[in-house]
């Protein structure tokens, strides 16, 4: 037993996929050279996509690793390097030691009191199988997009296409 | 497996985004640590569509629609952030006051 929870192999692809993301949340918040700030963020992304997987989201873990740790970091990449003259810049001036430590505090009582709400609420029991859904969730998540939400998802092509032609427009040189 | 350690990873997760909003001084960082606050609810959401007593897809659908904003929010982030660049030649975010009176 391991936190209470069996040890099977699910369970330590859990604990391993959480120790990625926590370390590299850690090393994104402590390093001082930006560009290693954005690298240590795939190892988030990537975590974040296991952890998909793990529940048996599989579509949704493969889109998460299209999108954020293709795309996004990418971006993100771009950007540091068009507003950083050298990349070996270390970060700008960080705040006081007196705000972060009072952030910090603040940030972990939130948390240390989510997690004992967490702790000692009632759930729903626990599922063993690995894919607790019948068919293939592509096929449920295709049914339910082009069924159920089909005006949703509309709009989040409407709004795709606006932030596209905007940040166009916002990033152009002015003439 | 059980949900609780799920909603504790993401709990985690969301503190140290926030963490990281709040007390960076670059906007690229701060959009970072955004996009790993997003990435915690993400997670609750996809856990609770696997662990409810009568599994639901939807979930992951919420999932979906959620990165998609997620990619606009940090498009037009980034092109704002190029934007003020060109202007003012830094990405504090303390420098970001020119439509403050």
């Amino acid at each position: 037993m391991f936190f209470g929870l069996p040890i099977t192999g699910e369970t330590i692809a859990f604990f391993l996929l959480a120790l990625i993301i926590i370390v590299s949340a850690v090393f994104m918040l402590s390093l001082t050279n930006v560009m290693h700030m954005a690298v240590s963020l795939v190892g988030v992304f990537l975590g974040v996509a296991g952890v998909f997987i793990l529940l048996g989201a599989d579509f949704v873990g493969l889109v998460q690793i299209m999108v954020y740790a293709g795309a996004i970091t990418i971006l993100m990449v771009f950007s540091l390097m068009l507003t950083h003259r050298g990349l070996g810049e270390h970060a700008v001036r960080e705040v006081g030691a007196m705000r972060g430590t009072t952030t910090f505090a603040g940030i972990a009582v939130l948390v240390a009191i989510v997690l004992y709400a967490i702790r000692n609420a009632q759930w729903p029991g626990n599922t063993t199988a690995l894919q607790p859904f019948h068919q293939s969730t592509v096929t449920l998540i295709a049914n339910a997009i082009f069924q159920q939400y089909t005006v949703p998802f509309e709009l989040v092509s409407a709004v795709l296409t606006v932030a596209l032609v905007g940040s166009v427009v916002i990033a152009r040189k002015e003439e | 497996m059980a949900l609780q350690p799920f909603l504790a990873l993401a709990a985690i997760l969301f503190g140290l985004g926030l963490y990281g909003a709040l007390t960076k001084r670059n906007l690229i960082i701060v959009l970072i640590s955004i996009e790993m606050m997003l990435n915690a609810a993400n997670i609750n959401l996809v856990a609770f569509a696997h662990f409810l007593p009568k599994p639901n897809i939807e979930g992951q659908v919420y999932a979906l629609f959620n990165i998609a904003i997620a990619a606009a929010e940090v498009a037009v982030g980034l092109a704002i952030l190029l934007s003020f660049f060109r202007t003012r030649d830094t990405s504090d975010v303390r420098d970001m006051n020119s439509m403050k009176w």
